[in-house]
């Protein structure tokens, strides 16, 4: 059963990079709506392409925590108690934003819509970067004890790197954000969000492809030099395709430069999962972080009937909502009259 | 305060706060499917307004349960990372489970309920809030396997000092979970019973003051209606309100009833797996047969194990037996037997390990905080109670059709809100304090030291400071504390807007494609969504 710790190592990646893709432009599209310049009615816009698939999408979060949980506790709880203040403030947004999504259409005034977007722009904006900065640190190392446990006290985690991996998640999911609101609006919206995707592709892309380089030039990995070799090449594609106007085929090669980069990132780091920057031997990899073998075949048993079932019902529900949504599609704001004081 | 004690408050705190919108969550969703069906079934109006405007309450609880679920998963690495470390072999396969098996159904499904009125066909429509609802039943399962392998632990045992799963059919048929899972959702329906009650009885009374409804010589209801306000005050609307009534009550007395049923086989169970937290519910020193109503003496001042001080005052000789072991002759034991009983077992001082950071080496205070335990316990039995009596109260009160005019009887209606709630609250702070000392209590039957236990004092994460513990500490409370005014604000204004307030096509002028607002609506290019954002 040797393999099983590398099956769940692999399947800890497929969750990141699903919740990367998927809420990627939850992300992107929150802070659109929140730190851009908008009308009110081409905000709605945005908000109603994620609307009904929002929430599911922040699930691929809790089931990559809960299966690092299940299959690495070592993981879980050396990644997770070394990035306590960020990590802090990543749920505090993650809060907002999930509440201001459901909340800030029923906002009366002007002055509280600016906050509810507010809390919606700068909770993604903070946790697409809290999150990106815990995924560069369990690629490029945190100064953990024999135990795991943290040295250096509550910044010790702030770096370089930590910045890289923040920028890096930041500008994807902006970018992304882009690509998929072209795809799934019609007019203004869609006419401004293709000619910024087009313009800016190129360079929204580089932090992330930075971090994929310097992942591989301290663990160097043949394979992971040729998946990033195919997240070029994706780029190219995206590039290309999204200046012909193909805008779906521009949306899926720009996530499978995302996946090819991720899987890039994975195969040269396997199999730690989190370095000690202090001393190799401190390293957390998948044997000596992993659950037994009897738990992950349990997980595994579940995971086989789970993961294809939530792919199922999931794009059943991007195809039910595959219609672009337009500003003639928007209702007027309804607020309640109190019938009884 | 010690980084532990900190840590403690935060977990307590958060986990309170994010169980107001738990058991609202699980009762108003299984009651909203039912209410749709109801319509799907009969075509008839009022379920469908009862589906939207319970619907409309539903979600803005939702959403606040959502948040706040986040900080669970997280804190346990963030601020239990020992914890984690011993458990996760064990622990986090259900808590992975929830996520897989159940949220992700609970929030796709619910997507596709909110924005599929009028897209999806009626039935697949109805399907969606019923797989909603039943995920997040699944999701309270598999959160009270994780939990009630804390109270008692099965299927593991020790393997190089961590928590090894040995049988995962023991870990999910724990019968601590099996009886914790239908108590815990019968306190939920008793929530969403309450619920209805409260606010449905609300919009009874306005329209009786309003001079809307009146009583005729026997008391019968004279249904009226003013239509200066749209539909919001017709005679469906009157329908709206008394069958939400009258369901809500007999939702809270049958809850009522299955929460003192599985209360008690799950008492039974705690004296055998817990006997220490029963103890000390019961703040019984003594070994004896009788359950204290009143107990007076040192359990008042804080934090009090001098035992000896008490003085029961007011015991119901036998019925501590009762809840034990179902008789009233045989002697449970008291907290003086079971303290020497824990020391010999587990012994009097914590390990010179440094995961004990400070407590290393102290002695072990086996016993909760009798207080907390004590009260938690009453307040727990006595909330549930009295809503089950409200509940009772207000069927026979609205038997004519209608609440009485009496401001004072209104009042009754917010505490069959506020109590199930309580009783929910209570009864959590109740058997997680009561099992301190440990964070996975010992499993009796299994033996000793060697068997699968921790202790909360080494359970913490060891570098994470105080300092970082109190910022996040204080911030979540903050953000809590805010949203929580948010929540109520938004709930209140929805309920004062009554049905109109849920479903704005109510006063608008009826779409002729699709009269009732639903069906399957294929040529919708030009339409507006029937819900946005």
């Amino acid at each position: 059963m040797d393999w099983l710790p590398a099956l769940w190592f692999i399947l800890i990646a497929v969750l990141w990079c699903g919740y990367l893709f998927l809420e990627g432009f939850d992300l992107g599209v929150g802070m659109l709506i929140g730190l851009g310049r908008n009308t009110e009615k081409r905000k709605r816009v945005l908000l109603n392409t994620i609307g009904p698939v929002w929430d599911g999408n922040e699930v691929w979060l809790l089931t990559a925590g809960g299966a690092t949980f299940a299959a690495f506790p070592h993981w879980y709880a050396s990644l997770f108690s070394a990035l306590y203040i960020p990590l802090t403030l990543v749920l505090v947004a993650l809060i907002f934003r999930a509440v201001s999504i459901e909340y800030r259409g029923k906002a009366k005034t002007a002055r509280s819509l600016k906050l509810w977007d507010a809390a919606l722009g700068y909770g993604s904006l903070v946790a697409a970067f809290g999150v990106g900065a815990m995924l560069a640190l369990t690629t490029l190392g945190l100064p953990l004890n024999e135990n795991g446990d943290r040295v250096g006290g509550p910044f010790a985690w702030l770096t370089w790197y930590a910045v890289l991996g923040g920028v890096a998640v930041v500008a994807f999911c902006w970018i992304h954000a882009l690509a998929f609101v072209r795809l799934k609006t019609d007019g203004p919206v869609r006419e401004r969000a293709g000619t910024l995707f087009t313009r800016w592709l190129p360079l929204a892309v580089l932090p992330l492809v930075a971090w994929v380089l310097i992942v591989l030039l301290e663990n160097d990995s043949a394979v992971g030099w040729a998946l990033l070799a195919a997240a070029a090449l994706a780029l190219v594609v995206s590039i290309a395709t999204a200046r012909a106007g193909r805008e779906g085929v521009s949306f899926i090669a720009l996530g499978l430069m995302l996946a090819t980069g991720v899987a890039a990132i994975f195969t040269a780091v396997f199999p730690v999962v989190l370095p000690s920057t202090l001393d190799p031997a401190f390293n957390l990899t998948i044997y000596n972080a992993s659950s037994s073998p009897y738990t992950l075949k349990l997980m595994s048993i579940v995971a086989a009937f789970g993961v294809p079932l939530v792919l199922a019902y999931q794009s059943w529900s991007y195809w039910v909502f595959r219609k672009r949504v337009k500003e003639e599609h928007i209702p007027e704001a309804h607020h309640p009259e109190p019938i009884v004081k | 305060m010690d980084a532990l004690e900190i840590a403690r408050w935060q977990f307590g705190i958060t986990t309170v706060y994010h169980f107001l919108m738990v058991p609202l969550t699980l009762g108003l969703g299984m009651t909203v499917a039912v209410l749709q069906t109801v319509w799907y079934r009969t075509g008839n109006e009022q379920w469908l307004r009862m589906t939207k405007f319970w619907g409309k309450l539903f979600l803005i609880n939702f959403i606040m349960g959502v948040a706040t679920g986040i900080v669970q998963e997280f804190q346990f690495g963030m601020a239990w990372s020992e914890y984690s470390r011993y458990v996760g072999d064990v622990f986090g396969a259900p808590l992975a489970m929830e996520a897989l098996l159940a949220f992700f159904v609970e929030s796709t499904f619910l997507g596709l309920w909110i924005f599929g009125w009028k897209k999806l066909p009626k039935l697949v429509h109805l399907a969606t809030i019923w797989c909603a609802a039943l995920a997040s039943l699944l999701s309270a399962y598999f959160i009270l396997v994780a939990n009630s392998w804390m109270q008692h632990p099965v299927g593991a045992e020790i393997i190089d000092g961590k928590a090894v799963m040995t049988d995962a059919w023991a870990v999910f048929t724990n019968n601590t979970a099996l009886i914790t899972f239908p108590h815990t959702l019968f306190g939920a329906f008793a929530v969403a019973g309450g619920f209805l009650l409260g606010i449905s009885w609300f919009h009874l009374y306005r329209r009786r003051k309003e001079g809307i409804d009146s009583v005729d010589a026997q008391g019968r209801v004279v249904v009226g209606e003013d239509l200066s306000k749209g539909k919001n005050r017709d005679k469906t609307d009157y329908q709206v309100w008394i069958k939400s009534l009258r369901i809500g009550a007999v939702v809270a007395m049958v809850s009522f009833l299955g929460v003192a049923l599985t209360g008690h086989e799950q008492a039974k169970l705690m004296f055998e797996q817990q006997p220490m937290k029963m103890a000390s519910a019961e703040a019984a020193c003594h070994d004896g047969t009788g359950f204290s109503v009143l107990t007076l003496g040192d359990i008042t001042t804080p934090g009090s194990t001098s035992c000896d001080d008490i003085v029961a005052t007011f015991e119901l000789p036998g019925l501590l037996s009762f809840l034990a072991n179902g008789d009233f002759t045989t002697e449970v034991k008291g907290v003086n037997t079971l303290i020497p009983e824990y020391q010999e077992k587990y012994g009097k001082y914590y390990p010179e390990d440094p995961n004990f950071g400070p407590y290393a080496g102290q002695e072990i205070n086996y016993l909760p905080v009798m207080e907390v335990t004590y009260w938690g316990f009453r307040l727990m039995i006595t909330l549930g109670g009295l809503s089950a009596v409200t509940a009772a109260l207000a069927l026979w009160l609205t038997r004519k059709g209608t609440v009485p005019q009496s401001k004072w009887l209104s009042r009754l209606a917010l505490l069959s809100i506020a109590a199930p709630f309580g009783a929910n609250s209570a009864g959590w702070i109740f058997t997680e304090m009561g099992r301190q000392p440990f964070t996975v209590a010992p499993n009796p039957q299994m033996g000793g030291i060697d068997q699968v236990f921790m202790y909360t004092a080494a359970s913490v994460s060891p570098t994470v400071s105080a300092g970082e513990m109190l910022f996040s500490l204080i911030t979540l409370t903050l953000v809590y504390g805010v949203l929580l005014v948010v929540e109520l604000v938004l709930l209140t204004r929805y309920i004062r807007g009554g049905i109109g307030a849920a479903m704005p096509e109510l006063n608008e002028t009826p779409d002729t494609k699709n009269p009732d607002g639903s069906g399957h609506d294929k040529n919708d290019d030009g339409d507006v969504l029937a819900f946005a954002y």
